[in-house]
């Protein structure tokens, strides 16, 4: 799949499953390369944010500048994608525990809100607008969207809870569509860079 | 026979999301704490470190259940705590009371000298020590869902571990090379299962996340395992055993991440406290060894 004058799109590889998204990217033919620092964001069409643990990006976030980075991509209007804990960091609120965040999608989301590992599951969903077929999801220690705002749009439920939404140019998934097979997700992400 | 499961591919896809980052060895809430504020990925809950085992002898068990408790109650990132080779019982009662992983670990004193644990039938996944390919596809083929080489724990020097994850990377290399009918040959050779020899043949990496361990001291050695091809790091006596834990744990948690910048590795390493004194592992007694336990 092509992006727009051929720009990669960032996969932010501080910690987390990154390979695994940039695997995906690259079974779609998507260009990709990864951010490690703010400068790595100049040129980059678009931003995917893994999962793993949110504390630890965090820290990297406020130490070395990459939260304003990121700020910065969202207000030019660049997508931005975040899984579990990339959804953890977009959000407006975070809950048990509070914790820092980017504040750019109007959601209250819950951490580790399934329980521990021995509670994270492999599911089917929907996401009608998107596939006509259930989605694969993966859950692993993940949140629960407690609160979604009033121009967040809901792409994807599982269990009846709201699993994949979205504000304008940012999507946020809370299971992990880059474990799975299933370019569902992806493609309609590199579909939102061409808008 | 391996199978990527569904259970597999969550026990995988909890160490897919541990990747790039640092597990630190605790034994108290409050060290937990101090990880996790540092940036640890997960902690990993023991009585004692490594080189407090080493030096005070003893057989060395599961962690007690009230300060795994405590651990998991201060901290939100994922806690794993360490089972003896072969205590399936441990393991029993650590995914009850709800670990995310359970390491069933050469640091601690092997209840079975025989076999390791079956880590099929359980619902929290493993991760084991391996010293070279051959070990890592033995505990794979039981059900591991994460490797990491054994260095030598508690030694606070990084040559083992070194000898470990090179001894992996390239025997995943050199197998990569061959022609399919040499491989019966290699799995005879490395003592390992057939089909996990093809899977490392066909793929050039193992069907599960490879991570490093033992002997890690500094934000270089850190890098310095990164770089040579391992996937994360746990660093265990390393972090507590030196003046300024919670420094040295914040600075091996960005070279690790920067592993590949020399700028950035120099100034995770500058103003650091006294790393751990550390032990010529060349020295020691073959009997004082932790690598050689399980096989």
């Amino acid at each position: 799949m092509k992006t727009p004058n051929n720009r990669p799109v960032g996969v932010l590889a501080i910690q987390g499953d990154f390979e695994r998204h940039a695997k995906m990217l690259e079974r779609i033919g998507a260009p990709w390369e990864l951010v490690k620092h703010a400068s790595d964001l100049e040129g980059v069409g678009g931003l995917i944010m893994p999962g793993g643990e949110s504390t630890t990006m965090l820290k990297f976030f406020a130490n070395e500048g990459l939260g304003a980075a990121v700020r910065q991509l969202a207000a030019e209007g660049k997508p931005i994608f975040g899984t579990c804990a990339g959804a953890i960091l977009l959000a407006r609120e975070v809950l048990n525990p509070p914790q820092d965040h980017l504040d750019l999608i109007d959601i209250t989301i819950e951490r580790n809100a399934y329980g521990r590992q021995i509670d994270s599951s492999v599911r089917g969903g929907d996401c009608p607008e998107l596939s006509d077929r259930p989605v694969e999801m993966v859950f692993i220690r993940a949140p629960i969207i407690r609160r979604v705002g009033d121009n967040v749009r809901v792409l994807g439920r599982c269990d009846g809870l709201p699993v994949l939404v979205e504000q304008g140019s940012i999507l946020a998934a809370t299971f992990h569509p880059e474990l799975t097979e299933d370019e569902t997700i992806h493609r309609y992400f590199l579909k939102k860079l061409s808008h | 026979m391996w199978q990527y499961d569904e259970q597999m591919k969550l026990k995988v896809g909890l160490a897919e999301m541990l990747k790039g980052g640092v597990i630190m060895d605790v034994t108290t809430a409050e060290q937990a704490k101090i990880a996790e504020d540092a940036g640890a990925c997960a902690v990993m809950a023991l009585e004692r470190v490594p080189a407090d085992i080493r030096k005070e002898g003893g057989v060395a068990r599961m962690a007690s259940i009230r300060i795994i408790k405590q651990i998991m109650e201060a901290v939100t990132i994922p806690v794993m705590a360490k089972a003896r080779i072969g205590h399936f019982v441990e393991a029993q009662v650590l995914e009850s009371i709800g670990v995310d992983y359970v390491d069933e670990s050469e640091v601690l004193t092997p209840a079975d000298e025989e076999h390791h644990i079956n880590k099929w039938p359980f619902k929290v996944p493993f991760v084991c020590g391996a010293r070279n390919l051959g070990e890592a596809l033995r505990r794979i083929g039981e059900g591991a869902a994460m490797i990491r080489t054994k260095g030598e724990a508690g030694s606070g020097n990084i040559v083992e571990a070194v000898r470990h994850v090179r001894a992996i990377v390239s025997e995943i290399r050199l197998i990569g090379t061959l022609r399919e009918d040499e491989l019966m040959a290699k799995a005879k050779e490395h003592g390992a299962p057939y089909e996990l020899i093809q899977y490392v043949h066909l793929h050039g990496k193992l069907p599960v996340p490879n991570f490093s361990a033992g002997g890690i001291a500094t934000p270089a050695d850190a890098a310095l395992v990164m770089q040579l091809g391992a996937e994360a790091c746990f660093v265990g006596s390393g972090i507590f055993k030196s003046s300024d834990p919670e420094k040295r744990a914040k600075a091996i948690v960005r070279a690790t991440t920067h592993f590949n910048e020399a700028a950035v590795v120099a100034e995770c390493c500058e103003e650091l406290g006294e790393a751990m004194r550390g032990i010529d592992v060349a020295k020691l007694d073959p009997k004082e060894m932790l690598q050689t336990r399980g096989w």
